[in-house]
């Protein structure tokens, strides 16, 4: 863990309301894994108040890629960072998610802004594993196909790909995906991660997830994030720390 | 010139003025990654109780203008593990260890009390009356002048280390407080624990924490504190620890002209760990270009 002032190279706008954030920080790059995540302080003034939790999207060299879309003041200032200027950064924080082991075929799974960590991802299993990737979005304009491969897309409305949600289209993907030795990758908005954990546990697939939850500091002294454990019911885990990722058995979503 | 950042609460003396709240620091270990701990006045831990606690479910958080509203519900993990599994980690460090006590009964203050003050890492207790965020306990002893004055005369009687009773700003007359605590033997008062608050979403028309009303931390409590800090500072003598939106050595610089013996860095420790550290080293540069010898003199030389 590092706290670090970044210089920004530029801002991009990828889609309409999606932005990239592309930060030089080789301290950061050259350590942090897929999954992890960084705290983003994104002024100096008291609000913003609090830094702004980002997973890692991509790492080239030692360019650093944030994705987010503008919810609210912190990332209205983060989408309009000037080129030149700095932002303070502190990461990697957390448990990225787990590429080893003996599946032949990763599957992504992520809905709307859940995308974020999978370019990454992509990246660094390239090459070692089959990679399909399963986008979902509630419209066209939210299903975020940025930097991914073998893409299979699906929309509430019908208007992009698959009409359904991303569970749905893995549904109908069944017997490819039986055919194959699978783990699955997922990150996205609550109801779809529930669906998807029915869905696993249902076929007995191997599923990872990325969670989240708002937190203040993001490596465990506000205690601001927990998430119910499978295992231990007098005890909450914490977002932060003991995730983001979590094998999906373990947590109650 | 040589500058004197020592100061004293009572029998605990202290490097310096610069202490780590409790709940925003847990036991230590994260923070140790950017904050030399030996380098500071002291440390307060995270409130223990008898028995582990879960705390609140999620939403735990929300940030609100110039502050945040937490309500954790006092997830720890109980004394008995604090003493074999967090004990040996702190041990390895040179700052005085506080251990805030929070309690749902009086019982329970005098027992954890009287576990902990064996320990001789701990140098002293802080006694949590006035935690907004668990149902019993909490903030209903601390509203009440008698359970104030009985809790303390209580736990004075278990053990010889110096207590600091964290006192509430939800409360209409804190001075009253104070001199209950001195009164039945505390060694010295902090002031504030959070500001009862909350917030909701315009959309769901639903509370943005899952408690419903939060505790109110960060610059926004800051003159609120100041206040309150020196209402007590003019009416009791008792040493008192400001504590209440710190966000740097000015910060600290105002809390102690106004009364504060020393203070206690809270909300600014998730925003900026390695802030402490930093703090220290600006107070004593401060010092020198003031001409302040002793940074305790500072306390208490406001000028109305």
């Amino acid at each position: 863990m590092f706290i670090i002032n970044a210089p920004v190279e530029q801002t991009i706008e990828i889609d309409h309301r999606i932005y990239l954030l592309k930060i030089n920080a080789p301290k950061i790059t050259s350590i942090i894994k897929p999954g992890q995540f960084l705290n983003v302080r994104v002024s100096e003034r008291v609000f913003p108040l609090l830094r702004r939790p980002f997973s890692v999207c991509d790492v080239d060299g030692e360019h650093l890629y944030l994705m987010f879309n503008i919810m609210g003041e912190g990332t209205n200032i983060l989408a309009h960072k000037p080129k030149g200027s700095t932002i303070d950064i502190l990461g990697p924080l957390g448990n990225g998610f787990n590429l080893t082991g003996d599946y032949k075929t990763a599957v992504i799974v992520a809905g709307g802004l859940g995308a974020a960590p999978f370019p990454y991802f992509t990246r660094t299993l390239n090459g070692k594993k089959d990679i399909i990737s399963f986008i979902g979005g509630r419209t066209k304009d939210d299903v975020i196909t940025y930097n991914l491969k073998n893409v299979k897309e699906a929309s509430d409305d019908g208007s992009r790909g698959f009409k359904g949600n991303v569970v749905q289209l893995l549904e109908e993907n069944i017997e490819l995906l039986k055919s194959k030795n699978i783990k699955v990758f997922a990150c996205g908005p609550t109801v779809m991660l529930r669906a998807l954990k029915d869905f696993c546990l249902k076929n007995n697939f191997n599923c990872e997830v990325s969670t989240e939850c708002a937190m203040a500091c993001g490596f465990g002294i506000c205690q601001g994030c927990p998430i119910e454990s499978t295992e231990n019911e007098e005890k909450y885990l914490l977002v932060c720390k003991d995730g983001p990722v979590f094998n999906i058995k373990d947590v109650v979503i | 010139m040589n500058i004197d950042l020592s100061v004293k609460i009572g029998s605990l003396a202290l490097r310096n003025p610069i202490m780590l709240a409790s709940g925003t620091v847990g036991y230590g270990n994260e923070i140790s990654e950017f904050t030399d701990l030996n380098k500071l006045g002291g440390i307060v831990t995270k409130s223990l109780s008898l028995k582990p606690r879960k705390g609140n479910p999620p939403q735990r958080i929300a940030e609100t203008p110039a502050g945040m509203l937490n309500a954790i519900g006092l997830a720890n993990v109980g004394v008995e593990v604090f003493l074999k599994e967090k004990i040996p980690f702190l041990k390895k460090f040179d700052v005085p260890l506080i251990c805030n006590i929070a309690a749902s009964t009086i019982e329970e203050y005098i027992e954890c009390t009287r576990i902990l003050t064996t320990e001789e890492t701990i140098k002293a207790f802080e006694i949590n009356i006035s935690c907004p965020n668990v149902r019993e306990g909490g903030l209903i002893f601390g509203n009440d002048l008698n359970a104030v004055a009985k809790i303390t005369d209580k736990v004075r009687a278990t053990t010889g280390k110096p207590i600091i009773i964290k006192l509430s700003p939800n409360v209409s007359y804190i001075a009253a407080f104070a001199k209950a605590a001195k009164d039945n033997g505390a060694d010295a008062v902090s002031a504030i624990n959070t500001l009862v608050g909350t917030a909701f979403n315009i959309n769901t028309r639903k509370p943005k924490i899952n408690n419903i009303t939060g505790g109110l931390s960060g610059p926004a409590i800051k003159p609120v504190a100041l206040a309150k800090v020196l209402e007590i500072s003019r009416e009791v003598d008792i040493p008192i620890i400001g504590i209440g939106g710190i966000m740097d050595w000015k910060d600290v610089i105002e809390f102690m002209i106004v009364g504060s013996s020393a203070v206690q860095i809270g909300t600014l420790n998730f925003i900026d760990p390695s802030a402490p550290g930093q703090i220290v080293q600006q107070l004593e540069e401060y010092c020198e270009k003031m001409s302040i010898e002793k940074i305790s003199s500072l306390t208490s030389s406001y000028i109305l």
